[in-house]
């Protein structure tokens, strides 16, 4: 790489050191770690730090979500710090969280000293090796001369291009031993140039493509976020007027509430987006993939349309299905010279019949008596909180706050849709409340999810981050139940989680909020009540019916035509 | 849909630790095939060459394009069965068994036929150096197979194009 390095400081710094001036120099304002011995160094470093503040998790997984959320919510780089061996381990769950999600991350992990590695020492683990297929790239650091290099690089990858994390593994005699900082001012890799702008002849092609089209739609996906795109998607829709769907990492992206927006795609999306797939003659893709939970089986997949695929990642490009008019760039870039190219589309009757089925089909279930109904409890949540950051674990709660909350922003709604990590969403959710202290930060969890990294309800307590935990406690693990019940003939194997604790009452116990709610009618009360607590986390255990379903629904290895539409 | 094709890539790298196996590691996480691998530091000592043989269909082999570009270490990626006419060539060690003098004379005519060097002789054993393509070393290993082949040793493909045509 290229340095064009002004000396900052002429006395020798140890690496620990070095590595922390390097991560300032990058603005990073917040670390999410979980000490121990072989990073010890650079948790010392930062002990009396003011610029860059130390967040201490209580567990790596939570560093990896936080920093990981930050990230979602910010578009800045997240950073975890975590020791060797176990601490690094612990990290995987969220680098992996992240690398399919695209997310910009930097996980620094100590590493035993230099002449150890190799020898099975004591917490050591070839981290290199175990994140080699769940990152962008990871660097080894063996020598404190290269640390200043090493951060500016890997925090150039992570943002740059397709984003994703970078790990950066530091032996522990690098992090004590100094050497002089000097922070490249410029970084030049030149095996990494990643392909920004799109070849203005598939541009017009993809133009005159539009132009022609009696059934277009537009299919946005989460790059549309990644790229900071969602104006010019805007202004793509708004020119065209072609109905678009948003897929669930790009909710936001457009809004949901344009008549224009058909809502999200796939699996559980709605009807209205499904056949628009099976019946379109054109689909433009901007920033998605083609994923198996949209496409449904992919021989009965938009049999009619021809597809422009814009990407960053050429490697997503004909990966699931065949492209007429391939678009390698930036999302941004490439919409802003597309939308130079297009005008209103002539398709009144493609527009009406995309009304009828909004009209017919939309998201809706039955309010049954003596239960509160899931959905109604979102919906509130969307009526009471509409402008707050929500963040959604895994499970039936994720599609129906996906369903039922309706996104107008970008970085509004963040939920694990790669990996589908459970337990992502309060860490994240943490890292999200920092990043924006602005926003209200509402996050909607599964008793099942909310188990898995309760424990950092410490850290948000200790902060007094006012964030908003809404548990849908179905007493189930349910996305799993209600494939059992469906495809299973409802053998409830290992799903029963009716031996939850009182999250209420341990929500007390950690020194939060802690409301039950068991009727409709106490609903919306305890969530203006939520509203007023602004001193600390509050979490609201809202006991819901146990054995509701997600409709609409393409049963996996089924066509998108195939939708069971639950009541309709 | 397509039909499987044997590609030959050449892959620039940055020499460093870990590149080779972040190149195995794509290839054996995303089920692609390796059917032989050379890695060698070139005349610029901060670069390797990587020349990997593959087989896939038409869409196979397009991914594994893309992905090897990804990955950041990747300089330069060519697909030599596609890119232009190339040269391709592979050097074989075989180590024959001469218990009888008889069959030794034998086994150095055959060599003869193949261009082969003897490059160490033993009294109950040779070994044979021998460079070609694909199938005059398919061809060669047939026939030695017959007089008893001990040991074997390949350096997997190498290749470039020809000319100027890079
Ligand atoms: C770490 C992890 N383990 C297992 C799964 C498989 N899984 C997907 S959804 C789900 C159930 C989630 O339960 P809960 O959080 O209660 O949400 P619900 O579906 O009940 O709304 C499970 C176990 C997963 N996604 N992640
Ligand atoms: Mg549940």
């Amino acid at each position: 790489m290229e340095l064009s390095g002004e000396q900052i400081q002429v006395d020798s710094l140890k690496g620990a050191q070095i590595l922390v001036n390097s991560l300032k120099r990058e603005g990073v304002e917040y670390i999410f770690g979980v000490n121990g011995g072989a990073a010890m160094p650079i948790f010392d470093a930062l002990y009396d730090e003011t610029e860059i503040k130390l967040i201490p998790m209580r567990h790596e997984q939570g560093a990896s979500h936080a920093a990981d959320g930050y990230a979602r919510a910010t578009g800045k780089v997240g950073v975890a710090l975590a020791t060797s061996g176990p601490g690094a381990t612990n990290l995987v769950t969220g680098i992996a969280t992240a690398y399919m999600d695209s997310i910009p991350m930097v996980a620094i992990t100590g590493q035993v000293f230099t002449h150890f590695i190799g020898s099975d020492a004591f917490q050591e683990c070839d981290v290199i090796g175990v994140t080699r297929p769940i990152c962008k790239h990871s660097y080894l650091i063996k020598d404190c001369e290269e640390v200043a290099d090493v951060v500016a690089e890997a925090f150039h990858i992570a943002s740059t291009g397709k984003p994703g994390p970078v790990i950066i593994d530091i032996a522990k005699d690098a992090q004590n031993n100094e050497a002089l900082f000097q922070y490249p001012e410029t970084v030049d890799i030149r095996s990494y140039k990643p392909q920004v702008h799109g070849d203005p002849a598939q541009i017009a092609k993809a133009a005159a493509l539009i132009k022609e089209a009696k059934r277009p739609m537009l299919y946005a996906g989460g790059g549309v976020v990644l790229a900071n795109a969602s104006e010019e998607l805007r202004e793509l829709t708004y020119k065209t007027q072609i109905p678009i769907t948003v897929t669930l990492m790009g909710l936001g992206a457009f809004p949901e509430t344009d008549p224009l927006a058909m809502e999200m795609p796939g699996m559980h999306g709605s009807c209205c987006a499904n056949y628009a797939f099976t019946d379109a003659d054109l689909i433009v893709a901007i920033g998605a993939r083609f994923d198996d939970r949209v496409t449904g089986d992919l021989s009965k997949f938009a049999p009619n349309a021809k597809k422009i695929h814009i990407d960053i990642d050429a490697s997503c490009i004909g990966k699931n299905v065949p492209v007429d008019v391939p678009i390698v760039g930036d999302a941004k870039n490439v919409l802003t010279e597309l939308n130079k190219q297009v005008s209103t589309a002539d398709i009144d009757p493609w527009r009406n019949q995309i009304q009828e089925w909004k009209r017919k089909y939309p998201f809706e279930y039955e309010q049954k008596v003596d239960k509160v109904m899931p959905q109604y409890v979102i919906e509130q949540i969307y009526e009471h909180y509409s402008d707050a950051i929500v963040i959604a674990d895994v499970g039936q709660h994720q599609m129906w706050a996906a369903q039922y909350f309706k996104f107008t922003e970008p970085r509004q709604w963040l939920n694990s849709g790669g990996l589908g990590t459970m337990g992502f969403s309060l860490p994240a959710a943490i890292g999200a409340q920092l990043g924006c202290p602005d926003k209200t930060v509402v996050n909607i969890n599964g008793d099942g999810s909310y188990i898995m990294t309760i424990q950092e309800l410490v850290p948000a307590v200790t902060m007094k981050l006012p964030l908003k935990i809404f548990i849908i406690n179905n007493m189930y693990l349910g996305m799993v139940r209600q494939w059992q019940e469906l495809f299973h003939g409802k053998r409830y194997s290992a799903v029963d989680y009716h031996d939850n604790p009182d999250f209420a009452l341990l929500a007390q116990a950690f020194g939060a909020t802690g409301l039950r709610v068991e009727h409709t009618e106490d609903v919306v009360p305890a969530l203006l009540k939520a509203k007023g607590i602004t001193d600390g986390p509050v979490v609201i255990d809202f006991i819901v019916d146990e054995e509701e379903n997600v409709f609409p629904m393409v049963p996996a290895g089924k066509g998108l035509g195939d939708v069971i539409r639950g009541l309709a | 849909m397509n039909s499987e094709k044997r590609h030959i890539f050449s892959v620039l790298v940055e020499n460093r630790f870990g590149v080779l196996a972040r190149v195995a590691g794509l290839f054996s996480g995303r089920g692609f095939n390796i059917d032989s691998l050379n890695v060698a530091e070139t005349h610029d000592k901060s670069i390797s060459q990587i020349t990997l043989v593959t087989h896939g269909d038409a869409q196979i082999i397009e991914q594994i394009y893309h992905h090897l570009n990804r990955l950041i270490d990747v300089i330069e990626v060519t697909d030599l069965s596609t890119a232009g006419t190339h040269v391709e060539r592979e050097l074989v060690l075989i180590k024959v068994a001469t218990d009888d003098p008889q069959k030794r004379t034998e086994i150095l005519q055959v060599a003869e036929v193949f261009r082969g060097r003897v490059i160490d002789m033993k009294p109950a054993s040779l070994v044979l150096e021998i460079t070609g393509d694909e199938g005059k070393l398919k061809a060669a290993i047939n026939i030695f197979n017959t007089y008893g082949i001990l040991e074997l040793a390949r350096t997997g493909k190498i290749a470039m194009l020809r000319g100027s045509e890079k």
